[in-house]
């Protein structure tokens, strides 16, 4: 019987192979005295041997499969393995205890791994921690005598399957023969989830039981377009992912094609589609996939991948790098959006009933003015190197964005006073997310340059529905008239006064509703740097007449979100 | 015994990428090189060891070297220093 499981879609593509099972041998072993601690310590040598070679044919093979920068990794392993402070601590831990080599191993690398977790303020050595486990794995697997998986020596094609993937399982998969992988844990920014991008190949993380369910050798689909996975697929399922296969692989190849051209209606009309990003390396997926701007960054990932408070300094240099990176193409930076489902580990919030209703983004930088003109400071600062536009998240009143504003305006004059050049034609916005402004778009859009609609919680909030609530899923409704007539406030009002209006949530990608948000008149719309391509060929076939008459239409005559589905289906066929 | 002194100056200090640099640097030579900051004393052939250190901006460290060969091993772990930015 077929069973489908259901992940986080990581990588795009689609794939049909054998699984082949990543998991990790039992590497236990007991502490045991011995007399000739000589026999030992050669054991261990012998060990440390095989490890180093076996270490060096995955150096070259990563190399050739990934590249000279991402096989440097296992450089810092190598030199661990040589290391004369760590192997002189392990043999004299052998010879004055009268251990056995296995937990000499153990007890020394133990001391060392603390020693760099315990460095709290310092990420950079924490990390370092993990490459001492993964090279004290290898040498116990020989002491032992069992074989760690070894995915550089697949000679058929497989899918991966394997709780999580480490840095050195992914840089053995040899693309030749791994079709996807599939994780039980992990999630689309993790190691693994990157990693499966840039070597083009499907993946799913986040399964939570894919290694429970499935044994080695068995058939599995790999659906890396909607998270799917399925485990025992029937004749009928694999020749229809066979031609979804191939149906996609088509598609990818016309997109392509439309990489180096700005995007026109089928009446010429010019929409700016821009790419939503979290952090600098993002860049390189924006040029790959055409983006003519960037609509949204998130620069809370600053914050988050940040052991404390990120300097000044170091907010400036991110920022500096993308409007470098972007030339004169427009960046829509928002500021801080921590609160809601995302936390830093060195503020403490209070513990809210609502989360998403509490103490977040704008509210906590109007709260904390330190912290909030430390990210003006460096975004003015970084201004003079492209296309800013600022924009800040949660605005509920005309109060919190002048307050915010005025902040920025002071900001700006006290960097002028010391001798620092700032752009003096930065566009200043806001997100539209919470109802209230939205409804009051009229008045806001005298006052700011743009609005952006972050529709993920403009929806949950209209709708009152949390949107990491299952049971109360079926309201999150993109396509409701009332949504629809929000959206359609918010742009008409920013018209009227000579400004514009982007989307910068799920749903500016959303094939659906991309020709009704066409028909409303939205300017800009951005999304994932891999949506962009396939949504400019879809805006290029759409009639920006036909679809204002469309939208009309869904507003004015549909009662619900499924009519205006239909209707969709109807007007874009 | 050839002994050097150094003041720290790169923003991040002594790991990563610049300790990769100074270990190969020092495994080059037959002497023995020591890395002595705080009054501990390791290995400068050792990574593990320099690691362990945490040397940060602004540390004073003394770099020492004893074999056939610490004149040149001392006069090229101070070039390493500096072209590296890692301390004057």
């Amino acid at each position: 019987m077929v069973e489908k499981l259901k992940g986080i879609a990581a990588s795009d593509g689609i794939a049909t192979a054998k699984a082949y099972l990543l998991v990790q041998p039992n590497l236990s072993f007991d502490k045991i005295s011995v007399d000739n601690s000589d026999s030992e310590i050669d054991r261990l040598k012998n060990a440390l041997n095989k490890a180093t070679q076996e270490l060096g044919l995955i150096r070259t093979k990563a190399a050739e499969a990934l590249g000279e920068e991402e096989a440097q990794v296992f450089d810092a392993h190598l030199m661990v393995l040589s290391d004369p402070e760590l192997i002189g601590s392990i043999e004299s831990n052998i010879s004055d205890n009268k251990v056995n080599a296995e937990s000499a191993l153990k007890e020394v690398t133990d001391m060392f791994i603390g020693i760099f977790e315990g460095m709290e303020d310092n990420p950079y050595m924490q990390e370092r921690a993990a490459d001492i486990k993964d090279v004290t794995k290898r040498v116990l697997s020989h002491l032992l005598g069992v074989r760690l998986p070894n995915p550089s020596m697949i000679d058929e094609e497989v899918i991966v399957i394997a709780h999580d993937l480490t840095p050195s399982d992914t840089a053995q998969l040899n693309r030749k023969y791994v079709k996807a992988f599939v994780t039980d844990i992990g999630g689309r920014t993790s190691h693994s989830a990157i990693m499966a991008r840039s070597l083009e190949i499907p993946a799913i993380v986040g399964t939570k039981s894919i290694t429970d369910l499935v044994k080695e050798g068995d058939i599995i689909i790999v659906d890396g377009l909607e998270g799917d996975v399925l485990v025992h697929p029937e004749e009928k399922d694999i020749s229809f992912y066979e031609d979804k296969a191939n149906q996609f692989e088509n598609q990818k190849a016309e997109w392509n094609k439309l990489k180096n051209e700005k995007t026109y209606t089928a009446d010429g009309k010019h929409i700016e589609l821009a790419a939503n990003i979290g952090t600098p390396k993002d860049l390189v997926g924006v040029k790959d996939n055409g983006g003519e701007a960037i609509g949204l960054y998130r620069t809370e990932f600053l914050y988050m991948d940040s052991p404390d408070f990120p300097t000044e300094d170091a907010q400036f240099e991110a920022y500096k790098t993308i409007l470098e990176g972007m030339g004169d193409k427009a960046v829509v930076v928002r500021t801080m959006d921590i609160g809601g489902d995302k936390e830093l580990p060195y503020l403490t919030l209070p513990h809210e009933m609502n989360p998403f209703l509490g103490y977040r983004a704008i509210r906590i930088c109007l709260a904390e003015p330190d912290m909030f003109k430390t990210q003006l400071r460096a975004l003015l600062r970084a201004s003079v190197f492209g296309k800013l536009r600022i924009m800040f998240p949660m605005i509920a009143t005309l109060g919190e964005f002048r307050k915010a504003k005025a902040m920025l305006l002071e900001e700006k004059q006290n960097l002028k006073n010391e001798g620092i050049a700032v752009s003096d034609d930065i566009e200043v916005g806001i997100m539209i997310e919470i109802p209230a402004a939205a409804v009051l778009a009229d008045k806001f859009a005298k006052e700011v340059d743009f609005f952006s609609i972050g529709t993920n919680d403009l929806i949950q909030y209209t709708m009152a529905a949390d949107r990491m609530n299952e049971q109360v899923s079926y309201l999150y409704q993109p396509y409701n008239p009332s949504i629809l007539r929000l959206i359609k406030g918010v742009i008409d009002a920013s018209h009227k006064e000579g400004k514009w209006t982007g989307m910068c949530g799920e749903m500016a990608g959303d094939q659906t509703a991309v020709p009704l948000l066409m028909g409303l008149g939205l300017d800009e719309f951005s999304m994932s740097a891999s949506s962009i391509l396939k949504t400019r060929s879809l805006m290029k076939r759409l009639d920006s007449t036909k679809m204002a008459e469309l939208a009309d239409k869904a507003i004015n005559d549909c009662d619900t979100a499924e009519e205006v589905v239909r209707l969709v289906t109807e007007y874009t066929k | 015994m050839e002994k050097r002194d150094f003041h720290v100056i790169a923003e991040t200090g002594i790991h990563a990428r610049p300790a990769t640099l100074l270990v190969q640097t020092a495994s080059k030579f037959n002497s023995d090189i020591n890395l002595e900051y705080k009054g501990k004393s390791v290995n400068l052939k050792s990574i593990m060891g320099v690691m362990s250190l945490g040397v940060g901006q602004g540390a004073e460290v003394v770099i020492s070297a004893n074999g056939t060969d610490e004149a040149e091993a001392i006069s090229s772990i101070e070039e390493t220093m500096k072209k590296e930015g890692l301390a004057e």
